[in-house]
């Protein structure tokens, strides 16, 4: 995975609640084996009119959005759905910042494999950044994951949380399935244990 | 020794590994896995050169793509068939036991249908599958949680999984439901009340006497929609219920083992004076069948409401939100639900497609036809409740009726394969999820219980299943 470490860009706004992960890859675009491929696939139903042009309403379509790397949204975003393409989407399309107020839980676990840092602000805040995405065109800002900072070159500051383990992962770029592996003798002698204690487990 | 809720049980005896500042390592006793999230995490495993490594605690099967039509007919969608054979490739590659459309092909069936129809789901276990709906497996007492792709290698490659603890939600459902009033009703009233996100970063833990009060099966589609709430999973503590039901099925443990697996699983329930992390009480005596409204499974009402008015709604986003999703469904604010008429019908789903939901909707239908205009199909969700259907001659109930009588598989629940609706399409679903698109761009669902699917069937729109005779002999 590649790193992040600090992001800076254009912000786009997706001003709604509970956007399912349904909505950001729909199941057509699923059957593929690759982990690539879906970018172009992103909000499909919302980006592209029934004819395959694009749907110039879509604020994604809009000139100034445009390569956007940080996406700005609403309460409970990636809803739904397990499926790793949403995030694979938005990667490929180019966003590594999320802001919200809140995320589901499993598409939030989803982002720090794939290289996208979501970030969990207050209601308030996220309010103040439409306001701010809306009043100016090509709004932009600069995420330092290292400092967990966001500012602007207005000189807005603000702090965010993240977990530990997880901003480790970004920052590094790691590979969560080494640092699991390096405890093989932990993992086996549980195995050992759990053929003694816990035989009905196993299937029969 | 404190007092520790079921959650606490379970997670505790999972536990390979807890570190400062990183999750915990769990260990995973059970991996399914199906045809849609796994092919990247096998590609994974192969180029690290790490492999699989519990085989034999990992089961597949086709269900997402699969045709429902005739399983001797050629797949048409090429990238479909292609997603097909890379699992079964995967699957004779490292091991792994396929439930396919020609390997073990009698055992097919949707993921969530076939783990506790084998015998694999049992309590006190750990389960995981890249499926939200994974959740389903907790009516049997086990942890059952949702992952993605990433999480699927993780866990072919350690039988291990990282996990934050989540907090315990008490989910307490006192009373007695009233009939016509199914365990589908029970949790999307439990939706309806907590909200889509109410159980965001938990586990639900569902508990009281109109819990306890319910079959395996309906226990199933109570925590099959766990994760419709935001929670990461819903369990239920395991009864004689559990015990009988698991007893005799494939995987499950024989004889002696049985009776001392059981003596184990007696323990898994949450001891008196655990705390809860937050809880909320719900009466079943005084809810109703349910229809959903809009575009998220939080969008219920009562069968004898009327479509709310978004102008009501006290929060300026939510008001935006429900007046989208009126646009996209079609639908007049304070229209009575009871008028609202239907093009489809599909019962189906790892919600409800199990024989008790089909043998409940065949009892409604029995000896009436699908209305006109209605197109109406039935989906089991696996081969072995298809075949238990058929001896039972409910399949005959609904082809009679006029009901489409299909092979397992996910089908018109998410349109992945060529069951989808056409745009503008109305349609009475079981499945579990009313978002935008998912049976079939520009299709409109509404989430019910298979009898009100199958009333709304033959009257071509919603009716309220109390007013019906619904206990007939079949
Ligand atoms: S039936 Fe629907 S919800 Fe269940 S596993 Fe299949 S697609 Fe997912």
């Amino acid at each position: 995975m590649e790193p992040l470490q600090i992001v800076s860009g254009t912000v786009a706004p997706l001003d709604k609640i509970n956007v399912d992960t349904d909505q950001i890859i729909p199941k057509q675009f699923l059957k593929r084996v690759e982990r690539t491929g879906f970018g172009k696939s992103l909000f499909y139903d919302w980006r592209y009119n029934d004819d395959g042009t694009e749907n110039p309403e879509f604020e994604l379509n809009k000139d100034h959005y445009r390569g956007a790397n940080i996406l700005l949204t609403r309460d409970n975003f990636g809803s739904g759905s397990s499926r790793e393409h949403a995030p694979w989407a938005l990667r490929e399309y180019g966003f590594k910042v999320i802001i919200a107020p809140s995320f589901a839980d499993i598409f939030y676990n989803n982002c720090f494999k794939n290289a996208i840092l979501p970030i969990t602000l207050h209601r308030s805040t996220v309010d103040e950044l439409f306001l701010k995405v809306y009043s100016t065109k090509g709004y932009s800002l600069t995420v330092d994951l290292e400092s967990q900072t966001i500012h602007a070159d207005h000189g807005w500051e603000i702090h965010f949380d993240i977990d530990p383990f997880g901003k480790r992962n970004l920052l590094e770029g790691l590979d969560d399935i080494a640092h699991s592996l390096e405890h093989e003798d932990e993992i086996k002698r549980y195995e050992e244990n759990m053929v003694l204690e816990r035989k009905w487990a196993l299937p029969n | 020794m404190a007092a520790k809720t079921l959650f606490n049980k379970i997670w505790e005896s999972h536990v390979v590994l807890e570190e400062p500042d990183k999750p915990t390592l769990l260990y995973i006793d059970l991996h399914l896995v199906h045809e849609v999230t796994s092919p990247q995490a096998f590609e994974g495993v192969r180029l690290s050169g790490r492999g699989v490594r519990r085989p034999d605690l990992t089961f597949a099967t086709k269900d997402h793509n699969v045709p429902t039509h005739d399983r001797s007919l050629p797949i048409d969608d090429p990238i479909s068939k292609k997603q097909m054979d890379t699992l079964r490739e995967n699957c004779n590659e490292y091991g792994i036991t396929l439930f396919g459309l020609t390997t073990n092909s009698d055992l097919q069936g949707i993921v969530h249908v076939i783990g506790p129809e084998l015998g694999l789901t049992k309590p006190g276990m750990t389960i995981v599958c890249g499926d939200s709906h994974t959740s389903t497996h907790g009516a049997f007492g086990a942890l059952a949680i949702g992952i993605g792709t990433s999480e699927v290698e993780h866990v072919l490659a350690t039988q291990c999984l990282r996990q934050n603890r989540p907090k315990v939600f008490e989910v307490k459902v006192k009373g007695k439901r009233t009939q016509g009033v199914t365990a589908k009703d029970i949790i999307l009233s439990i939706i309806g009340h907590i909200g889509i996100a109410g159980a965001t970063g938990t586990v639900i833990e569902y508990r009281g006497e109109a819990i306890e009060a319910l079959s395996m099966e309906e226990r199933m589609t109570i925590c099959n929609m766990s994760i419709e709430a935001g929670a990461r999973a819903g369990i239920i503590a395991p009864d004689e219920k559990t015990f009988k039901y698991i007893e005799g099925r494939r995987y499950a443990p024989k004889g002696k083992d049985f009776d001392d697996a059981v003596e184990s699983w007696r323990g898994f329930k949450t001891d008196e004076g655990a705390t809860f992390d937050k809880t909320v009480t719900l009466d079943a005596s005084s809810m109703a069948p349910q229809v959903s409204w809009g575009t998220n499974p939080g969008m219920v009402t009562d069968v004898t409401g009327y479509v709310p008015d978004p102008d009501t709604f006290s929060d300026l986003n939510s008001q935006k939100a429900a007046k989208s999703a009126l646009s996209y469904m079609g639908l007049t604010p304070n229209t009575a639900i009871r008028e609202i008429k239907l093009d489809r019908v599909f019962i189906g789903s790892c919600t409800n497609s199990r024989i008790e939901d089909l043998t409940a909707a065949a009892k409604i239908v029995k000896g009436k036809k699908v209305a006109q205009d209605v197109r109406a199909m039935v989906v089991p969700g696996s081969q072995m409740v298809k075949s238990e259907a058929e001896k039972e001659g409910i399949d005959k109930i609904f082809k009679e009726a006029g009901f489409e009588w299909r092979e397992s598989g996910c089908s018109m629940c998410l349109g992945m394969n060529p069951d989808i609706l056409a745009p503008g399409d109305r349609c009475a679903s079981t499945s579990n999820r009313n978002f935008e698109g998912r049976q079939g761009k520009g299709g409109r669902t509404h989430l019910v219980s298979p009898i009100m699917a199958a009333a709304a069937a033959i009257e071509g729109h919603f009716v309220d299943v109390r007013e019906l005779d619904i206990n007939k002999e079949i």
